[in-house]
């Protein structure tokens, strides 16, 4: 896949780095959450109910986890869901790793303050 | 069961295309889609979209970041204001009626509209003077298009401006739950005087940021339903990679052709809402 685009980096850019450890962190991240996303709903089309009653299916953190262990096909579901909606967050923190690597420290600042805005949001969601 | 899952991931993989071409969510085709033709309640349906917001983004992400048409600084330095602004829309969405707002923010569409009206022959921005701000912040850059096969370096322009617009995109989509790609396009085509590829790319990955805090507080709400969310999900994924390789090939021309019509649709309908039409 990195095939195509290596002739346009450019080397003496220091983002290279940044944007391809950015894009396969996210690859990696949108590939295991489709997968277990996936898993889950041919679970759900081979048992053919969510494993739950009434249709209900599990809203809390450790419902889900436990939910996952058990097979349980929403659960499944919803535990891709988490991952997927993870994958953001996760581009920002590698974003600022990467950012500290390349000793960029006004960005290495700007992403740190998007990661702790980020983070305090899903609290205040609460 | 298995064919309304199959009909969902149908519409999603269209929705996931459209937002990556146009750096908008997908939550402008799912939700509709959702509420209108298979009778899912507005929450799911948000829920839903919201998701898919994520999708786009992620999905779209892993090939425009890869291919540099993203561009991380400009989306990181801005996602400060949309985040903030998220933050803030969310506190005060119990305290204000958001009818004033709805119609500001439908008005600002309607010109950012025109003012691309005035740029459709426009393939790219043309010479641009970097603004000092965007010099200290490192925001300049260059892509490879594809389209015209040559390298397009740009500057960076009013980057206050911009700040100001993506501050009240993260409020409204705070407000109103929506990931408000619309008004990110526009702060960065018009303010900044990005590419559009660029903007557009950049716009698709700030989204997921912002969507994400939203995704998570409707899942544990329990607004997300598993059976619809998940042929949202994967469809998403599927027309969001098939889109933004699409996009690198399209004329910018082109795409701000498709962009604008949206940008109406949107516009109007926000201003209905504000008048209490819906």
């Amino acid at each position: 896949m990195q095939t195509g685009s290596t002739e346009i980096l450019n080397p003496n850019d220091r983002l290279n780095r940044v944007e391809l450890l950015v894009s396969r962190a996210l690859r990696t991240g949108v590939l295991i959450s489709a997968f277990v996303i996936f898993a889950g709903l041919l679970l759900f089309f081979a048992a053919g109910d969510g494993g739950y009653p009434n249709n209900a299916y599990p809203t809390s953190f450790s419902a889900i986890l436990a939910g996952t262990l058990a097979l349980k096909p929403f659960a499944v579901i919803l535990a891709g869901l988490v991952l997927l909606i993870l994958t953001p967050v996760l581009r920002v923190a590698v974003s600022l790793l990467t950012f500290v690597l390349e000793q960029d420290w006004l960005y290495v600042g700007i992403s740190a303050l998007v990661l702790i805005i980020l983070l305090s949001s899903f609290f205040f969601g609460k | 069961m298995t064919f309304l899952a199959m009909k969902i991931f149908l519409i999603a993989i269209f929705a996931g295309g459209l937002g990556s071409i146009l750096g908008l969510g997908g939550g402008i085709v799912v939700t509709p889609a959702l509420t209108l033709l298979f009778g899912v309640d507005i929450q799911h349906a948000i829920g839903a979209s919201l998701i898919s917001v994520i999708a786009t983004s992620s999905g779209a992400a892993v090939a425009y970041i890869r291919d540099r048409i993203t561009n991380i600084r400009v989306g990181m330095f801005l996602e400060i204001a949309t985040t903030v602004g998220a933050i803030t829309g969310a506190f005060i969405g119990g305290m204000i009626s958001p009818h004033s707002l709805y119609i500001i923010f439908g008005l600002l569409l309607i010109y950012s509209a025109l003012a691309m009206l005035q740029k459709t022959k426009q393939e790219l921005p043309g010479k641009v003077a970097l603004s000092p701000a965007a010099n200290t912040l490192k925001l300049q850059g260059e892509y490879y298009d594809k389209a015209l096969q040559q390298r397009v370096p740009y500057n960076v322009d009013n980057v206050y401006g911009s700040f100001g617009v993506m501050y009240g995109a993260g409020v409204i989509s705070g407000l109103l739950g929506i990931g408000s790609g619309s008004f990110k396009v526009m702060a960065m085509d018009i303010f900044m005087k990005l590419p559009l590829k660029v903007s557009s790319a950049t716009s698709n990955f700030m989204m997921g940021v912002t969507g994400a805090a939203s995704a998570a507080i409707y899942l544990f709400r329990g607004d997300i339903s598993p059976v619809i969310a998940a042929p949202v999900a994967l469809g998403v994924l599927i027309g969001a990679t098939i889109g933004a390789r699409i996009m690198q090939h399209l004329k910018s021309k082109t795409i701000r052709k498709m962009f604008i019509p949206v940008l109406i649709y949107v516009a109007v309908q926000m201003i209905l809402q504000g008048l209490g039409g819906k």
